[in-house]
């Protein structure tokens, strides 16, 4: 029987505004062991509780979400990482933060817990004290002759978050590039836990400051499916104002980010001034230049302000007149595109394999849009067609962020143009359920979980997009030139605060 | 035209760079009380800037980065980030400094040569800010001595950009 299958045979919970498959130990493991089939459904993430550990599914074609869960017995459960490789930096972090350990799985090494931490498994029913100090997790071994290492972080060159990557090399040439993270790791999940849905919304908007608006929805909308309840139809509205213009002021910012390091001075300078006037906008219309806190559980704390829509106007006027200029910079003749073509490339079949989402997804053939499929209001009507190429290099990667600064720039106009009227947010009843949000953020699908106790959180998790970005930039960079590390990892832009939880 | 547009007529505008006010008196005199004279003659109008993401979400970040935009442009009043601590004298720390970060920062800090400065940027580096408390953060700062804070979540880059001048003015400024 198919993996999809299989789950869709097992008894079922709620979890709005799906069913959770509640499978038995037997059926979890034959699911992992079908998970090799070529049409079985992509896994999103893997997380636990202190009883029970959840993987979200979610068939390729995004028609049907299948969040599932197994019990852990005696501490373990059977591994996905087998045949899945994706599930392996979820096994990991389960095994630090909650004690469940992955039987079989690939990879047994530490991930967040860098034995630093004043306890272990701090999330589990009691967590352990951490005796003696253990060490960071270890790197891969390497073999061969000719190689050497270069240790790259927690603290880089420029302003960026703390990674670790260690690069092996032959020459100039990259053998492979292994990325420690966990240097990010605030332990937002245990603060999120007892509060209030309300409370707890400061850490989702604080998950991954860039996309604080799309963590922020995703989190809103799975307090709002637990509850049963849905935010009116103008915070909806504001709602995808605000995602939309966070994308353009991120796809603006990896612009003069990749062109800076590229050493095209100039277009960068216009790029990062485009930036600045987007983030002005945002201020004059919800107060805060990243919108952070402005998206909340049961609606938005405050209306667009008076110059909000006026000046965001202003501010894609701006960027319209001067795009077809600044895409020059992206000419298929161009020194720019030689020097990005080919480079990180990420092939279809594995960010298939990876359920990339985002810019780096839909430049490797993989056009998966949770506005699209499996959608959210107010997105229905508004069709946000997103720009899908095969490539799967940093040029693609460039050319499907600038269709969607098109994209995003028509549907806030129209957005803005047709603001329904009436209520910015409902109360939120004192209530007990389970539910999943996903918004479609500037790195792509943001995923949230959430059940709530008496109307305060049990328990939680967030997906970034990273989880699954992270690997594919390990990949693509095998066989490429050390130089090109950095403009290759610009490409990809991942989040490391939004992995490390 | 076949060069760019946009770029030639900034040049005959006025451009687009926010002016510079003046900085707050107040913070300059707490500063220049605390700051030596010997440190005024070594740093003149000067400041090295190296950041530290001691586990912050990146917000932070993106304002700091913001400086180096043709709005604030921090190079025109002296200030600049360098890639090296070595080269540094002032160190930026974003972040509520978790447990794991604790130990680069030490090294980062270790590596600047004296006089050298901390300056923390955010709540989550003064105090914690909202990550106050958990079991993975040290609360920032709270335990080192700052010599500057610029408060926010983030802060914009107008004041972490008032506070940095703040910095120079106390430097340049005459001891009594």
């Amino acid at each position: 029987m198919s993996a999809a299958g299989l789950i869709r045979a097992a008894p079922t919970e709620p979890v709005r505004p799906w069913l959770r498959h509640a499978l038995d130990v037997e059926t979890w493991r034959a699911v992992a062991a079908a998970l090799g089939a070529p049409d079985a459904p992509d896994l999103l993430g893997l997380w636990a509780d202190t009883l029970r550990v959840h993987a979200l599914f979610i068939e390729p074609d995004g028609s049907d979400v299948l969040p599932v869960s197994v019990p852990v017995v005696g501490g373990v459960y059977p591994a996905l990482s087998p045949h899945r490789p994706a599930a392996a930096w979820f096994e990991r972090m389960v095994h630090d933060l909650w004690g469940h350990a992955a039987e079989g799985g690939t990879d047994l090494r530490p991930w967040l817990d860098h034995g630093r931490w004043p306890v272990h498994t701090p999330m589990a029913l009691r967590p352990a004290p951490a005796g003696g100090a253990s060490e960071p997790p270890e790197f891969l071994p390497v073999e061969g002759e000719d190689l050497h290492q270069i240790p790259l972080g927690p603290v880089h060159g420029t302003i960026t978050e703390p990674a670790h990557l260690r690069v092996t090399a032959e020459g100039e040439t990259i053998r492979r590039v292994e990325v420690r993270l966990g240097y990010a790791h605030k332990g937002v999940l245990a603060l999120m836990r007892g509060k209030p849905p309300r409370a707890a919304a400061r850490y989702a908007a604080r998950l991954s400051g860039d996309s604080t608006v799309a963590h922020s929805i995703a989190y809103a909308r799975a307090a709002e499916a637990a509850l049963a309840t849905e935010a009116p139809p103008r915070a909806h509205a504001l709602r995808a104002v605000m995602a939309e213009l966070e994308r353009l002021a991120n796809h603006t910012g990896d612009f003069a980010a990749v062109l800076g390091a590229a050493g095209l001075g100039v277009p960068a300078a216009r790029w990062g001034w485009h930036r600045e006037a987007l983030l002005a906008a945002a201020e004059a219309g919800f107060g805060h230049r990243l919108m952070m806190d402005c998206v909340v559980p049961g609606g938005v704390a405050a209306d667009i302000g008076p110059a909000g829509p006026a000046a965001i106007l202003a501010a894609l006027d701006a960027l319209g007149g001067e795009l077809p200029a600044l895409a020059r910079a992206l000419d298929p003749a161009g020194g720019l595109a030689g020097r990005l073509r080919g480079l990180g490339a990420v092939s279809p079949a594995l960010a298939a394999r990876f359920a990339a989402g985002g810019p780096v997804g839909r430049a490797a053939g993989r056009g998966f849009d949770a506005r699209r499929r499996p959608g959210y209001p107010p997105y229905a009507g508004l069709d946000p067609a997103p720009a899908v190429l095969a490539a799967g290099d940093a040029e693609a990667r460039l050319h499907v962020r600038l269709a969607e600064l098109h994209a995003s720039a028509g549907l806030l106009r129209r957005l803005l143009a047709d603001l329904p009227e009436g209520r910015l947010t409902l109360t939120l009843p004192m209530a007990t359920g389970e539910g999943i949000g996903v918004a479609e953020g500037c790195r792509g699908d943001v995923w949230h979980w959430l059940r709530l106790d008496g109307g305060l959180v049990a328990a939680c998790f967030a997906r970034d997009p990273g989880w699954l970005h992270w690997p594919l930039l390990e990949a693509a960079m095998q066989g490429g030139e050390v130089a090109d590390l950095p403009l290759c990892a610009l490409s990809f832009n991942c989040s490391c605060s939004g992995v490390d939880l | 035209m076949r060069t760019w547009p946009p770029a030639l007529a900034n040049l005959r505008g006025r451009g687009v760079t926010r002016p510079a006010g003046p900085v707050s008196a107040q913070t300059t005199a707490e500063l220049a009380a605390r700051l030596d004279a010997a440190a005024q003659t070594r740093l003149g109008r000067s400041l090295a800037l190296r950041h530290v993401d001691a586990g912050g979400c990146n917000g932070c970040n993106l304002e700091l980065r913001a400086l180096g935009n043709i709005v604030y442009d921090l190079e025109r009043f002296g200030l600049r980030f360098v890639a090296s601590p070595r080269h540094a004298d002032v160190l930026l720390l974003t972040g509520p400094l978790t447990r794991t970060m604790r130990e680069a920062l030490a090294a980062t800090w270790e590596a600047m040569a004296e006089p050298k400065w901390l300056v923390a940027v955010g709540d989550c580096a003064i105090d914690g800010g909202v990550f106050k408390g958990s079991y993975a953060c040290l609360d920032g700062a709270s335990g080192l001595a700052a010599d500057l804070v610029v408060r926010g979540c983030p802060p914009a880059p107008a004041p972490i950009l008032d506070g940095l001048r703040s910095l120079l003015e106390a430097n340049a400024a005459p001891h009594p």
